[in-house]
This record gives structure tokens, C-alpha cells and sequence, in this order.
């Protein structure tokens, strides 16, 4: 019984004292490897503790924490507002939608409106994002894979023409603190957005060419069809959002589902895996990559003058009434969601992320369980993680 | 999506005696939550899972929220019978005094679940299960054998709050190291000055150092 057939059906377990699903071949006795916390593969400072009979994995903990530092004490002591800049630390690779997200929970609190030129402002400023982390999420994937450099050089160049963009506008390429409640902090000027539609013009032709260097390459597909699958029936129970969802088959986007913002006046498909594994979490991403083109190209198109934020909003040192709320968008990475529990003070009595690296990695060890260990590292790099949102 | 009201009276119809409670949000968000008994919480979330209208089969959010004990200043009337001398005779009267009166609302420590349909793409419901104090009595029910997706985040409540998951596969720290005894998103705790303190093989030698300096200086003065 191969682990993916033992994890079916999660309601007919007998509870998740999870028996080791893997039996060792034989005798003799497993080797303990600890990867990581240095290993250059995991996307800042993780480990993973498996044990190992010969190749095949039989256990896989994950351990956490090395990069905690308690953003969440940090911010209940501190007014709504300063906790704006701190989540473009918690995903770096895209600082804009943690803003983002971060916003519309406090909106949701205090029911500010937010302007239509702001509204298009942050969904050219997402998508763009999107591009960015799924560009380098493969890019990494194939460093992973031991393609040293040139993937994830082509991925960084594309990159690289988005961050100036994001310069341009916020005066920071990563630590941006864009977003206010209710609005955006500056507008855009007529010149940044002719150099955004300039961008955004090269880019399905990086997209081209990224997919002809990839999408066939015969090591690539050896390498990663078939490998990590994960059934979708246990992906939506252990809360995987986001495109390792989507490649498992099931089409949940919160931006159709909510239709959060003015996600409901664009046009966009949600691509669908139909294998599960590794090859799909990969080609997924470059597929949701075209489908951001086409929204920026409408939003760019669409774009109304106006102000970017109310001129009589308060967005420093207000009180909130006393209340809760959950806000959550689609991250590039999924569900990224942002509590709050006011008490009418300035500062959040409680103030919760959700994570969706930390959350997408509790099915890495069902994934990796029976693999060969060289593929562990490409496994767990198809997840797309930051430990910076894992740890907080 | 029904409201919680349509909830509350499907769960009470599934599961008799559930004691659901329903907590108004008064922010402008609307997020009203249901509140579950410990004793009924599983057969409550299983139904919540496992309902064909429902069917909240994706747990998106876990968290935990502490909530200290809290000293209420209350102004209560008290009517006493006082002795009063008036010109020598002693009369009886009835007096009605307001009088501040504190009193210790005990603490608590709660778990909140944001739950969502995939299959309906409805949500969120939001349910919270309280603990009966902060101290000794801090066991909860785990809702990982029912969803997943609690595996890692009921974790990290068990590390950051201290709430204890019965019924948990793997209930270890997540994110603070295996040695560390206090949690660190109670509203009352107290940083340590050493904070960066870890236990290290050099302890004993250091201790030992140390010593060492204690005996140069008491022979020396």
C-alpha cells in the first residue's frame, strides 16, 4: 500500500496516530539525517529530520522556529499602523500582498472605503507580485533540482524589471509599506504606469521563453512526473491553498470565490492540475502567471483617475470599535488571512496570521513518505515556502 | 450560506444537548461565532464537516486568545439598617448607600477556528471553544483527527498560549525550543532578562571557570 493510497479517504482512518505508512525493507537499522537548518535548498533556515532506509524515506519531521521572532506579541503592542511595514517581513518575496491582506482585514474592522483608483492601484501591484514569486518559486524549484543558475537567472531577470516598477513607486524594491486603510499611501503617476504597461509587454515573452527552456526538458519531467502526489481530498483537509490546491485538481481561487476587492470585473481562468504531483505544481505556476497578464492588461486598460486614499481618512492612531474580523486574499504562496480582535484601543487586543507557507507544509511528510531522498528537496521545494511566513 | 442562527438550530437539531451559544461580533465586519461546549465539541465539528448542506470541509484559521482575569469596579446599592442617636433617644433607619464594589472576573484561555467550504465556497464560520481557567484546567479537545489542517496551527496555540489539545497526534512545541517552559503570547508574560539563553555543552566549564574566579578573588582579598 503506497502512502498516497493509504491517505485517500481521511474520514476512514482511524484517527491520525499516523502508523508509520512506509515499512522498511528488511532488517538493519534507519539512518537519522537532519537537512537542514543550512542546507542552501531551504529557502532560508528550516529542518527537516528523516529517517532513512537506504533511499526511501520512512519519517519526515519537519522542525520550526528558527526564524521566529513573535511578530504577533510584537504587533499587540503596537498601533495598527505600525504593523504595516513588519508584514512586508513576513513573506519577502512579496511584500505587496502581505500589505495587502494586513489592509483589508483593519477595513473589514472598521469599515473604511477604499478609492477606485486604489482598488485597480492593488491588483496591477498583486498580480505584478504574482508574476514575481511564481517566476522565482520555479526558478528555485530548478535549483533544486540541480540546474545551478540559469533557470533562476532568466526568472530573476524578469524579476529584477517588476522591483524597479516597485521602486519607482514606493522608493523600496522589497520593503515597500505601500498600502494604508483605506487606499494606497502615494499615487501612481502617468509615466510609472506607461513604464508598468512597457513591463508588462516584455513579460509574456519572458514567459515564452522560460517555458521553452523548461517545459520539455526530459531530466525535468523525469524528475518530476509522478513524484509527491497529492490526493485532493487530503489536501483541502489539511488546509493547502493556493496553486498547490489547484494542481491537486480542486478549483478553489479566493479571488473568484470572495471576489475580494474588484477581482469580479476581470476575466481570468483558474488553471487545474490533473496529476497531483510535482510536474503539475510547476506547470500550474506558469499558467497562473499568463492569467495575471491578462488581468494587468485589463486593470492597466481600466485604470480611472481619482484619489488614492480619502483625504479626510484617519489611518494613524484610531480606534477601532470593539469587535473582530478575518480578512484573507490569494496570496501568491494561498490563503493569506489577517485577525484582529479590537477592544477599542489603539492597538489590536489580538492579532493573528495565517500563514500559508506553515499551513501548506503539513503534508510534506504524506508527500515525501516512500520517495527517494534526492527527491525530498524537490518535493519541498514545489510547496514554495518562505520561512519568513512560516516562523513570523 | 445560512446564518448563524440556521446554524445553531441545525446543529442543535443534529446533536441534542449541544449547548451552541451564539457570540454577536459588534464590528462593522459581521463575523458572528458560535460557541461550543468542550463536552460536544467533536460531535459538533464532525456534523459541521460531514453535512451535506454545510459541508465545512476546509478549517482555513486556528488560533487561541487569552484573556486574563479582569477587575471589574462595579457600583452596587446597599440598603443597611444604621443606629442613629437623634436628641439623646436611639432610633433605627433604614440607609441606602452606593458603594464601589470590585469583583475578579476569572480568566480564560480560548481557542477560535475559522472554518470555509470548499465544496459550497461559502464561509467563514467561526467557532470558539473556551477553557474552563488558565492555570491547571487547559485541555480542549483537538479538532486534528477531524481536519487536518489543525495539525500545526493546534501546535503552535499549545506552544504560544499553552491551551493542551487532547487528542492530538503530535502535540509538541512548534515554534520556542523543546526546553522552554513558559508561553510567550500570554497577555502576562514577562521577558526574561537573558532571553537569548540557551543551554550550551561550554555550561559546565563556564561554571567551573567561574568558581575558579570566586576562589582567586577570596584568596587575593
Amino acid at each position: 500500500m503506497t502512502p498516497t493510497e493509504f491517505m485517500t479517504d481521511p474520514k476512514k482512518l482511524p484517527g491520525w496516530n499516523r502508523p508509520p505508512h512506509v515499512e522498511p525493507d528488511g532488517e538493519g537499522e534507519l539512518l537519522e539525517v537532519a537537512m537542514g537548518p543550512h542546507h542552501p535548498s531551504t529557502h532560508g533556515v528550516f529542518r527537516m529530520d528523516v529517517a532513512l532506509d537506504g533511499e526511501r524515506v520512512i519519517r519526515l519531521k519537519p522542525v520550526f522556529g528558527y526564524l521566529h521572532r513573535n511578530h504577533e506579541k510584537i504587533a499587540e503592542g503596537s498601533s495598527y499602523l505600525a504593523s504595516m511595514p513588519f508584514t512586508d517581513r513576513l513573506d519577502y518575496m512579496c511584500p505587496l500582498t502581505n500589505n495587502w491582506a494586513y489592509a483589508i482585514a483593519v477595513e473589514k474592522l472598521t469599515g473604511q472605503e477604499v478609492p477606485e483608483r486604489a482598488q485597480y492601484l492593488r491588483v496591477i501591484l498583486g498580480e505584478l507580485t504574482r508574476v514575481v514569486n511564481h517566476a522565482s518559486a520555479i526558478g528555485f524549484l530548478i535549483q533544486e533540482m540541480g540546474a545551478s543558475g540559469t533557470p533562476l537567472m532568466y526568472a530573476f531577470k524578469a524579476r529584477e524589471k517588476v522591483l524597479d516598477l516597485f521602486e519607482a513607486l514606493t522608493g523600496a524594491r522589497m520593503m515597500v509599506n505601500y498600502m494604508r486603510f483605506g487606499g494606497c499611501r502615494v499615487d501612481a503617476t502617468p509615466a510609472w504606469l506607461a513604464d508598468a504597461r512597457k513591463v508588462l509587454d516584455g513579460l509574456p515573452q519572458f514567459a515564452d521563453e522560460f517555458e521553452n527552456l523548461l517545459r520539455g526538458n526530459e531530466i525535468l519531467m523525469a524528475r518530476t512526473q509522478g513524484v509527491g502526489i497529492l490526493r485532493p481530498e487530503l489536501a483541502v483537509n489539511a488546509g493547502v491553498t493556493g496553486p498547490m490546491l489547484r494542481a491537486s485538481g480542486v478549483n478553489y481561487d479566493i479571488r473568484k470565490v470572495d471576489s475580494y476587492s474588484i477581482y469580479d470585473r476581470f476575466k481570468f481562468r483558474v488553471p487545474l492540475g490533473e496529476h497531483f504531483d510535482v510536474y503539475d505544481r510547476f506547470m500550474i505556476r506558469l499558467l497562473e502567471m499568463r492569467e495575471s497578464f491578462g488581468i494587468l492588461d485589463q486593470a492597466l486598460k481600466d485604470i480611472p483617475g481619482g484619489p488614492v486614499m480619502d483625504p479626510k481618512a484617519k489611518i494613524r492612531g484610531f480606534r477601532p470599535k470593539p469587535g473582530e474580523a478575518y480578512g484573507r486574499i490569494e496570496a501568491p504562496k494561498g490563503e493569506l488571512g489577517f485577525y484582529l480582535i479590537s477592544d477599542g484601543t489603539p492597538n489590536p487586543y489580538r492579532y493573528r496570521i495565517r500563514p500559508p507557507s506553515l499551513i501548506n507544509l503539513t503534508v510534506l511528510e504524506d508527500m515525501c513518505l516512500g520517495a527517494n531522498v534526492a527527491d525530498v528537496v524537490l518535493i519541498f521545494g514545489s510547496v514554495d515556502i518562505v520561512l519568513g511566513e512560516v516562523d513570523r | 450560506m445560512k446564518t448563524v442562527e440556521e446554524i445553531k438550530a441545525a446543529i442543535e437539531k443534529a446533536v441534542p444537548g449541544a449547548g451552541v451559544e451564539i457570540i454577536p461580533n459588534p464590528s462593522v465586519s459581521g463575523q458572528h461565532s458560535l460557541r461550543l461546549n468542550p463536552q460536544t465539541a467533536i460531535a459538533v465539528a464532525t456534523f459541521l464537516r460531514d453535512d451535506a448542506d454545510l459541508s465545512l470541509d476546509f478549517l482555513s484559521n486556528a488560533t487561541g486568545v487569552d484573556w486574563p482575569d479582569k477587575e471589574v469596579a462595579e457600583k452596587v446599592k446597599v440598603t443597611r439598617t444604621v443606629t442613629k442617636t437623634v436628641d439623646g433617644v436611639e432610633t433605627t433607619a433604614q440607609e441606602t448607600v452606593e458603594e464601589t464594589v470590585k469583583r475578579v472576573v476569572p480568566g480564560c484561555l480560548e481557542a477560535v477556528y475559522h472554518l470555509f467550504s470548499v465544496a459550497k465556497k461559502h464561509g467563514p464560520v467561526i467557532l470558539r471553544i473556551k477553557t474552563v481557567n488558565r492555570s491547571d484546567q487547559v485541555n480542549l479537545p483537538s479538532f486534528t483527527p477531524i481536519w487536518r489542517s489543525a495539525e500545526f496551527q493546534e501546535r503552535e496555540i499549545f506552544d504560544l498560549f499553552g491551551i493542551v489539545f487532547t487528542g492530538h497526534p503530535d502535540l509538541r512545541r512548534l515554534l520556542m525550543w523543546d526546553e522552554f517552559e513558559d508561553h510567550p503570547m500570554r497577555r502576562d508574560y514577562v521577558e526574561p532578562d537573558d532571553f537569548e539563553y540557551e543551554p550550551t555543552a561550554h555550561d559546565e566549564v563556564l561554571k567551573r571557570a567561574e568558581a575558579q574566579r570566586a576562589k582567586m578573588q577570596g584568596a587575593s582579598a
